[in-house]
């Protein structure tokens, strides 16, 4: 496949950047969407040139390193799926692909493609776990889930923290992210003696750091990765409400 | 946290992007440092969204009586009229003359108030959270024309609401003058078919408006769910659509002729 590629340039975090275009000839469709990038690397490093900075680790969808806006969309079009774990054969021969950062001013760029997403880690540090002793692992069956709060748990519990919900809000909102903590740890029973606390802290946090807020449009579900559903962002508007009228 | 391994664990979930915060590069502690973060809490985003929620149900009850009201003008002239004029003596004598209609004036300004500077603090909030734009043209995922328009869309209402007040209220903007009836303004507006567009026009736009504003007002405060959601899109689809079109059946019986 030949591809034109339209990539954000930007040296340092105090660079203005910019758009820079590349031809690439030689992409097979079965590469993922960063060995392409690999790909490019490999040949700017050999031409003496700077390679293009992105985020990475796991490259299996799990980390949730390797955000990019792909075509205006974070992590391309192709739904519920990563950077990593997207393919060149969803990409059409001869085809213009411009890839940015995530765009949202608590998520300053590094470098590149590369975002400082610490933003999230104020708002998980500011609510998102539970207090409990230390030491060996409590007996499983002490304290009883029932199945459906055990699912939908575990369905918000999946977010990988990419923050492509922020990069794809109109608004930068964190919502999605915060709501998917919040719904995951309001689920359980050992959750509930901070859940108050926490669904006020972590919020708090979130409109600190300079999110936006949220118009409910719902491009951060559609975005996602793993799918969280926009019903979380309604069970942190209620858990909130709730919280603030004590 | 892995999707696929690690079912949801009661211990403490680990910050998301650790990796990103144990590698800082220097550039990195840089940005940080130049992203001061704000102290001082700042209002609730959450709350204000509550705030509009509120108003603009309250909004939307006014203007669900208002619709009724208006289908009087197809009972003549002699009804809508005295329809006016009972509206200005409800609660005779316990209230003053048009005490009533001044309770609802004062309490609509402070929806409306309430409503409008929560939605300018949220927009500002909103631009200042992406201060640079994306070069490629943004494809939208899911977001609807109507959802998309909720700012612009409600400037132009808050626009049309004042034309409104001054035609129809005040008389000063209508045709037929400040000395004619209420009936004989309704009529002499829509016989002009420039003033038919200033009304229709607005009001289509107040039906998408209220079409993204009731869903979004039940998932603001937090009424929704997952099973629920297609009923609350059906039902904020149909409820707007027919709110429109209530307005829209004076005005239709003026420009066919039927009240004159
Ligand atoms: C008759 C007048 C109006 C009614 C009945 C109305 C109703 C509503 C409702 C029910 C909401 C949903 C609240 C929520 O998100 O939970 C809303 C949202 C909103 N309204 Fe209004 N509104 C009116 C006029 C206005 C005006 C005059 C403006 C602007 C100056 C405005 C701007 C907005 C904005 C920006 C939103 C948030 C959009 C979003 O949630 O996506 N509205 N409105
Ligand atoms: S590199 Fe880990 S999710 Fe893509």
């Amino acid at each position: 496949m030949k591809l034109t590629l339209q990539i954000w340039r930007q040296k340092n975090a105090d660079d203005a950047g910019r758009m820079v275009t590349y031809q690439l000839d030689d992409v097979s469709p079965d590469m993922s969407f960063l060995e392409m990038l690999d790909v490019l690397n490999e040949r700017l490093i050999l031409e003496g040139e700077e390679p293009v900075a992105f985020d990475h680790d796991c490259r299996e969808g799990i980390c949730g390193m390797c955000g990019m806006v792909i075509n205006g969309v974070p992590h391309g079009e192709q739904r519920a799926t990563t950077t990593c774990q997207l393919h060149m054969r969803h990409f059409k021969d001869g085809e213009t692909i411009t890839i940015e950062p995530w765009r949202a001013a608590p998520f300053p760029v590094v470098k590149d493609l590369v975002v400082d997403r610490s933003a999230f880690d104020r708002i998980i540090e500011a609510g998102g776990y539970i207090s409990v002793p230390t030491g060996s692992a409590p007996e499983a069956h002490a304290v009883p889930v029932p199945k459906p709060d055990a699912d939908k748990a575990f369905e918000a519990a999946v977010c990988i923290g990419c923050g492509a919900c922020v990069a794809a809000c109109p608004n930068g909102s964190a919502s999605l992210f915060t709501a998917a903590k919040i719904t995951h740890l309001g689920l359980m029973p050992q959750g509930q003696p901070e859940r108050d606390s926490r669904v006020k802290a972590m919020v708090d946090t979130a409109d600190e750091l300079g999110f936006g807020g949220c118009t409910n449009i719902g491009e951060c579900t559609a975005v996602c990765p793993k799918g969280i559903p926009l019903e979380t962002i309604a069970r942190m508007n209620r858990d909130y409400l709730k919280a603030t009228r004590g | 946290m892995s999707a696929v391994s690690s079912p949801p664990k009661a211990q403490a979930t680990s910050p998301t992007s650790a990796q990103a915060g144990n590698r800082l590069s220097p550039v990195a502690v840089h940005a940080q440092k130049a992203r001061k973060p704000r102290t001082g809490s700042r209002r609730s985003s959450i709350l204000l969204k509550a705030v509009m929620a509120v108003s603009g149900v309250v909004m939307i009850a006014f203007l669900v009586l208002h619709m009724i009201g208006n289908l009087k003008v197809l009972f003549g002239r002699e009804d809508f009229n005295h329809y006016s004029h009972w509206l200005r003596t409800i609660g005779e004598p316990a209230l003053p003359h048009e005490g009533f209609l001044w309770i609802m004036r004062v309490g609509l300004l402070v929806a409306v108030f309430a409503h409008m500077i929560s939605a300018t603090v949220l927009t500002v909030r909103a631009k200042r959270a992406r201060p640079v734009a994306y070069k490629a043209k943004r494809k939208s995922v899911q977001q609807t024309y109507a959802s998309r328009t909720m700012r612009w869309g409600g400037v132009i209402i808050l626009a049309y609401i004042l034309y409104h007040l001054l035609d129809l209220t005040l008389g000063v903007a209508n045709p037929a003058g400040t000395g004619a009836t209420p009936y004989d303004r309704f009529v002499a507006d829509f016989q002009r078919w420039y003033i038919v567009a200033a009304y229709v026009v607005p009001l289509v736009l107040l039906g998408m408006h209220l079409r993204h504003g009731l869903w979004s007002a039940f998932q603001t405060l937090g009424l929704s769910n997952a099973r629920r959601q297609r009923g609350i899109n059906l039902f904020a689809t149909g409820a707007s659509t027919l709110l429109i079109l209530g307005f829209l059946v004076g005005p239709a019986a003026v420009v066919i002729g039927v009240v004159k």
